[in-house]
């Protein structure tokens, strides 16, 4: 590939207290890619995600953001959606979707006033359309439904418009028939916003439905002795093709007979 | 049913709850009764209408020596102290508090030295009060200030540090900068604290205040009861706590109303008391 990768890994180690989690990360990952990982419990895959969004820095190691480093703290380019808390809970559901704007054209007081609040809302309107939540406009998010919660905190996290949209187990909470709409809404603002996704998620069928590489992280080395003395990797990264069943239970066969994952 | 699980209807409920003020009423009416009974120029449990005769004196009857009227005089001047102080403790609290929960530096540089402050009995504090600041209002009104903002500086900083760090990451990926994730997350989260930590913080006030207008004062609550002590004037003493305690129960259940108001959203989930 001639082309730039989008987001590029280079040897990246991940230690806490002399604790190694992630060890030797490495890859490139084109523009337009929707990459799923999974892995076992602790194997460093949220981590990952929270270096990809300097929430974290590595040990060692760096990620570079079309060929330069990432910035030392977050920023609007890389929207994040986390399982929990991603929507502010004293904020209404239109007052979350237009506090970004807020933010941009209010640097002193943050907060619009008069006919530019009255624009910014306005502007939201198909948003909120497209997230099914104009009937809950005016609520707050603790008398919203899980789903409805996660809606807006996609729509929310997609309103700078990042090149980079990183889930945390997004869908983790909420039940199979809602996950389904779900899958469907992101897909669809996916293709649309061409962005880059990291999604981290425990479900396999959900990992290959929405993907298009598939990372899986886990320990390639290990010590019955000292568990705790090597960190993860990515062992596999497949490109997915949704028609092959057998990459997928491959993939399900790596996660769940490996003796150290309970 | 388990009793766990019983719960009482609303009219039981209110039943319930009156229940106990009844009951020590009564039992001061009978107690009071009895040794009226024996000594009727007793002034240890005076009745009901020698306190109420005393109260309406004192509320609608200018004081021979100055024409004040003193409930009002004394409530006006105590009310001052209490409210003044503790705006004070709220506008430091909320200004310290909220830079330690979000400024790392602030942090550093505030949290050792509060906690070593919060450890300081207010009261020892009051005689440095009335030699640096005089007997006037300032002292009276330091006291509450040095009495109650420490604890309510902890708990502002506490509750900024209990924001889920989500939400902080969230603003900085929406393009926030430091000063508007104070002003428009950190803000309105402990805002309702704030209120929670003043209703909490008028236990403590009250005490201070009566504790320094016993001391040295001219008017107020406190001065009022300490100074008809001598004369063991029980049927002041006794609708003055009540009256007290009222003007306590009454600003507790405005801020409360306050928070419900101002802060619908926090008030969401859950039983708060």
């Amino acid at each position: 590939m001639s082309k730039q990768p989008k987001l590029s890994v280079r040897d990246l180690f991940k230690e806490y207290d002399g604790a190694p989690v992630l060890e030797r990360v490495n890859i490139d990952v084109a523009e337009g890619a929707f990459c799923t990982i999974v892995g076992a419990s602790g194997c460093g895959k949220s981590t990952f995600l929270r270096m990809l969004l300097s929430q974290e820095q590595p040990s060692r190691g760096e990620i570079l953001l079309d060929g330069s480093p990432l910035p030392e703290e977050p920023t609007p380019d890389r929207g994040i959606v986390f399982q929990r808390y991603s929507v502010f809970p004293h904020l209404t559901v239109w007052q979350n979707l237009i506090l970004a704007r807020e933010f941009e054209q209010a640097p002193l007081t943050g907060r619009l006033f008069g006919p530019a609040r009255k624009r910014a809302r306005d502007d939201i309107g198909e948003l909120l359309e497209r997230i099914g939540l104009t009937q809950a406009a005016d609520r707050y998010p603790a008398q919203l439904s899980g789903g409805m919660q996660q809606r807006l905190a996609i729509a929310q996290a997609l309103v700078k418009r990042p090149k980079i949209l990183l889930l945390d187990e997004p869908f983790g909470a909420l039940d199979p028939g809602i996950r389904n709409d779900m899958h469907a809404l992101l897909l669809g603002l996916w293709r649309e916003l061409s962005m880059t996704v990291f999604m981290v998620t425990h479900d396999i069928n959900e990992a290959f439905k929405l993907g298009t590489r598939l990372l899986v992280f886990d320990k390639v080395r290990h010590d019955p002795q000292a568990p705790e003395a090597y960190g993860a990797t990515i062992t596999y990264d497949l490109p997915v093709d949704k028609s092959d069943r057998q990459k997928k239970e491959l993939a399900e066969t790596l996660m769940h007979d490996r003796p150290d994952t309970a | 049913m388990k009793l766990i699980n019983r719960k009482p209807s609303r009219r039981l409920t209110v039943f319930l709850g009156l229940l106990p003020f009844a009951a020590l009423l009564a039992t001061y009416l009978i107690a009071s009764d009895m040794r009226l009974a024996v000594n009727p120029s007793d002034k240890l449990l005076p009745s009901f209408q020698t306190m109420a005769d005393t109260m309406t004196r004192m509320a609608f009857e200018p004081d021979k020596r100055n024409g004040d009227y003193l409930l009002w005089t004394d409530t006006a001047a105590s009310l001052y102290r209490l409210s003044a102080g503790l705006a004070i403790s709220a506008v430091l609290a909320l200004v310290i508090g909220l830079a330690m929960g979000v400024l790392p530096f602030a942090r550093a540089f505030f949290a050792q030295f509060t906690a070593a402050f919060s450890l300081i009995p207010p009261i020892t504090v009051l005689p440095i009060l009335f030699i640096t600041l005089g007997l006037g209002e300032a002292a009276k009104i330091g006291l509450i200030i040095v009495g109650t903002t420490p604890a309510m500086i902890r708990t502002l900083a506490q509750s900024a540090l209990n924001i889920p760090r989500e939400l902080v990451i969230k603003a900085e990926t929406l393009g926030a900068s430091s000063w508007q994730i104070t002003t428009r997350l950190y803000l309105p989260h402990i805002l309702p604290n704030l209120v929670a930590a003043l209703r909490l913080g008028l236990v403590p006030a009250w005490i201070f205040l009566i504790s320094a207008e016993a001391i040295a004062s001219t008017e107020g609550l406190g001065y009022r009861i300490f100074l008809v002590r001598r004369y063991m004037a029980m049927d002041l003493i006794l609708p003055y706590v009540a009256w007290i305690t009222l003007l306590a129960f009454v600003l507790d259940r405005l801020l409360l109303a306050l928070s419900k108001r101002a802060f619908s959203w926090s008030h969401l989930e859950g039983d708060s008391l």
